[in-house]
């Protein structure tokens, strides 16, 4: 900090009308920045040129669907990448796409939908860019088969901030620090990755009711080797004998007998526009706000964990995949409901063994606080190779609060003890979904050599340290 | 008072504007102050080493006002609340016209202000949040005989404050025009009045009301006096000689 007057240096003045408020996908915490959105490799150039010469840091910005700090700086300059959103090849006959960082997995599937290929791995909403999933190394439902998205993928061109286009492959020590580097190694321009063989549109679909903890891990025991995708809702209000009910869904692709049968066609995998036939669901946020409390939340969540044991409890149907997959895309707008203090999420990632004391213990914290989550989700994963990696053979437990000015840091303190939970079961964390992990947290789960091998990458792929996000600055990661 | 993070005060050397920088930075806010008065501004920076940012600006120097904003905000890391502070009230006589004297008052009172608080607007109005406070004053109410310019200053940076108001309050920035009585500063110490209100009183009122978009007088009976004043007649006012 400047102790006597500042000397102003000549520096290029970036233009006041780029400055934009943006925010994380959770709305807590805001930041403005001068939003630029190039639409080729030699405009990135030029931005990373213009924020030099204005002394500005760079931040990568995709579809902005990371819930925390994760994409936005503090008077920084802003990439955003969604304008680089070129499917530049796709090849049905071996289900190879090729695209630019800003095709979202909508504009994958919507590609490949109809020549019966799917994206193998989807987050819970369909609007993230490939570069930003990539840079956060997402999962799905299905992670405990296949991996995450960077397990996925065949090749990377990355562009550096020294201006160096490279391509990268799986064969590169690089490869697996840029895909969950958080976009602090480079810009992801392009990437080639292969799509998944489907056979209909749409897949069968088992709810199974669970009573408690236990029964939710002998479900997931019962149906992970023959399961392509298993997810669970779990009622964070549960408490004692009910602590940890909720209700599974099992998923397989299904094979129909048509070749091409008509379930692929995109228009059939749309989202309904209204409930029942006649509610706009646009407006659904409008309503759910009022529910948005813990009366309301326990209320809901209470008559869904009814609901599941009375309708279609042990019962298959048939869903298309979009409808599956993209739960959060099913409500348009449902963060609204969180205004206005937003919320964060809070997703951890634990070993099988300690997976239910770890999990059981977390929401009896949150219980004490009076701070339950209104929405609890349970996954099955398996361990990776990339260096910022979250995965780990065990399950994980997403979980959203809401903030209000004055539980924030009771949030903050309960967060920061279910991390020492956490941590002392050897489990880890994923900064898509964070708000609230400390620098000493991150050294931890990560450990001191990837933290060392990140550094040192860096000091190659991006020696002025121009690339940065406010994640990056309170993780110290930079 | 509100929560701000980052602030920029403009005329931050003395009485109004360096209360306003200590008030904002025992609050745990960021200030940049800005003034011409460099040596001033250090001994604000030292009793909040970690909260205040001096910046040596010559708020006339209107052609550095977009460079001078944009490396503040950069420093800030962020730009929640502008007050417009600084003021020139040069002592005139009673039937002097000085034009150098009164072209200070408007380089100074207006377009100083303008300068800064355009790039605040244009900011902003972006990123759909922000205050903007202008410290305007009672004496531009009226034409009063002791201060023409001074007067017409005040008048003219009300005006262009409500035209900003009326500009941006649609997009959720707060404007407001705050019109102090006659203070105990340095710009009034030649002025010998009894029963001036305190740099820091006013300076807490300007902060109690720096995110409610409008325009207030900081005493009660400053407004009734004021509106009473504002109704006169002017061929009665005239007479007056106020």
């Amino acid at each position: 900090m400047k102790t006597g007057p500042t000397e102003m240096q000549p520096t290029l003045l970036l233009p006041p009308e780029r400055i934009h408020k943006l925010t994380g996908y959770g709305m807590r915490t805001h930041a403005d920045g001068y939003l630029f959105r190039p639409t080729s490799v030699d405009e990135i150039r030029r931005v990373l040129d213009i924020a030099r010469k204005s002394g500005r840091k760079v931040v990568l910005r995709g579809a902005g669907r990371s819930y925390g700090d994760g994409n936005i700086g503090a008077e920084c300059v802003i990439i955003d990448t969604t304008r680089m959103n070129r499917v530049l090849s796709w090849d049905a006959g071996t289900g190879i796409i090729d695209c630019e960082g800003g095709v979202t997995i909508e504009g994958l599937w919507r590609t490949t939908m109809e020549d019966g290929y799917w994206p193998p791995v989807v987050s819970g909403t369909m609007y993230p860019t490939l570069a930003g999933a990539l840079g956060m190394n997402i999962h799905g439902k299905n992670s405990f088969k296949v991996g995450t998205i960077g397990d996925q993928v065949i090749e990377l061109d990355v562009l550096f901030t020294t201006g160096e286009l490279r391509t990268l492959t799986p064969a590169d020590d690089l490869f697996f620090a840029v895909i969950s580097g958080a976009g602090l190694l480079g810009i992801i321009t392009r990437a080639k990755l292969k799509m998944k063989r489907v056979h209909s549109g749409n897949v069968k679909v088992l709810a199974v009711s669970c009573h408690n903890w236990d029964d939710q891990f002998k479900v997931f025991n019962q149906f992970e080797h023959d399961a392509d995708y298993l997810v669970s809702w779990i009622d964070c209000f549960g408490r004692g004998a009910s602590a940890g009910r909720g209700q599974i869904h099992v998923a397989w692709y299904l094979n129909e007998a048509a070749e091409l049968p008509s379930s692929l066609r995109p228009d059939n995998q749309d989202l309904p526009d209204n409930i029942l036939g006649f509610f706009p669901k646009s407006s659904m946020w409008q309503i759910l706000r009022y529910f948005n409390n813990r009366l309301g939340m326990r209320f809901i969540n209470s008559a869904k964990h009814n609901a599941s044991l009375l309708l279609g409890n042990g019962k298959e149907v048939e869903q298309s995949l979009v409808a599956f997959s993209f739960l959060l895309d099913y409500v348009p707008n449902w963060r609204k409901a969180y205004l206005p203090g937003g919320f964060i999420q809070y997703q951890s990632f634990v070993p099988r063994e300690h997976a239910k004391e770890v999990f059981s213990q977390q929401i009896s914290l949150q219980q004490e606080a009076k701070l339950e989550s209104f929405l609890g989700v349970l996954k099955l994963h398996k361990p990776d190779n990339f260096l910022f990696s979250h995965a780990t053979n065990g399950y994980s437990l997403a979980q959203d609060f809401k903030v209000t000015p004055k539980n924030w840091s009771r949030i903050e303190a309960l967060c920061h003890k279910m991390n020492d939970v956490v941590l002392s079961a050897g489990g880890r964390f994923y900064f898509a979904k964070d708000s609230t992990l400390r620098p000493s947290d991150v050294k931890a789960y990560l450990g001191e050599e990837a933290l060392y091998k990140f550094k040192q990458f860096r000091s190659t792929c991006d020696p002025e340290g121009l690339l940065t996000t406010d994640l990056a600055k309170r993780l110290e990661l930079i | 008072m509100p929560n701000f993070r980052h602030a920029i005060v403009v005329g931050a050397s003395s009485g109004i504007g360096a209360e306003l920088v200590r008030q904002l930075a025992q609050q745990g806010c960021r200030v940049a102050a800005i003034a011409r008065r460099g040596d001033r501004l250090k001994g604000l920076a030292a009793e909040f080493p970690s909260l205040v940012i001096p910046v040596e600006h010559d708020v006339t120097d209107y052609a550095r006002v977009p460079e001078v904003f944009q490396k503040a905000t950069g420093d800030l890391g962020g730009l929640d609340l502008i007050i417009y502070a600084a003021g020139a009230m040069p002592t005139v006589g009673g039937t002097e016209y000085d034009f150098n004297k009164d072209k200070v008052m408007i380089d100074v009172n207006v377009l100083g202000a303008i300068a800064w608080l355009d790039q605040a607007a244009v900011r902003f109005q972006n990123t759909k949040s922000g205050s903007i406070v202008a410290i305007g004053s009672v004496a531009g109410d009226r034409g009063r005989v002791g201060q023409p310019v001074y007067n017409a200053s005040k008048a003219a940076l009300t005006t262009y404050v409500e035209a900003l108001r009326n500009r941006l309050s649609r997009f959720g920035v707060k404007v407001v025009t705050i019109k102090p009585g006659p203070t105990e500063t340095e710009m009034t110490a030649h002025l010998h009045m009894k029963g001036m209100m305190k740099a820091e009183d006013v300076a807490r009122f300007i902060l109690r009301k720096s995110d409610k978009t409008g325009e207030f007088y900081v005493k009660f009976t400053h407004r009734l006096a004021f509106f009473v004043i504002r109704h006169f007649p002017s061929w009665l006012f005239r007479k007056l000689s106020v």
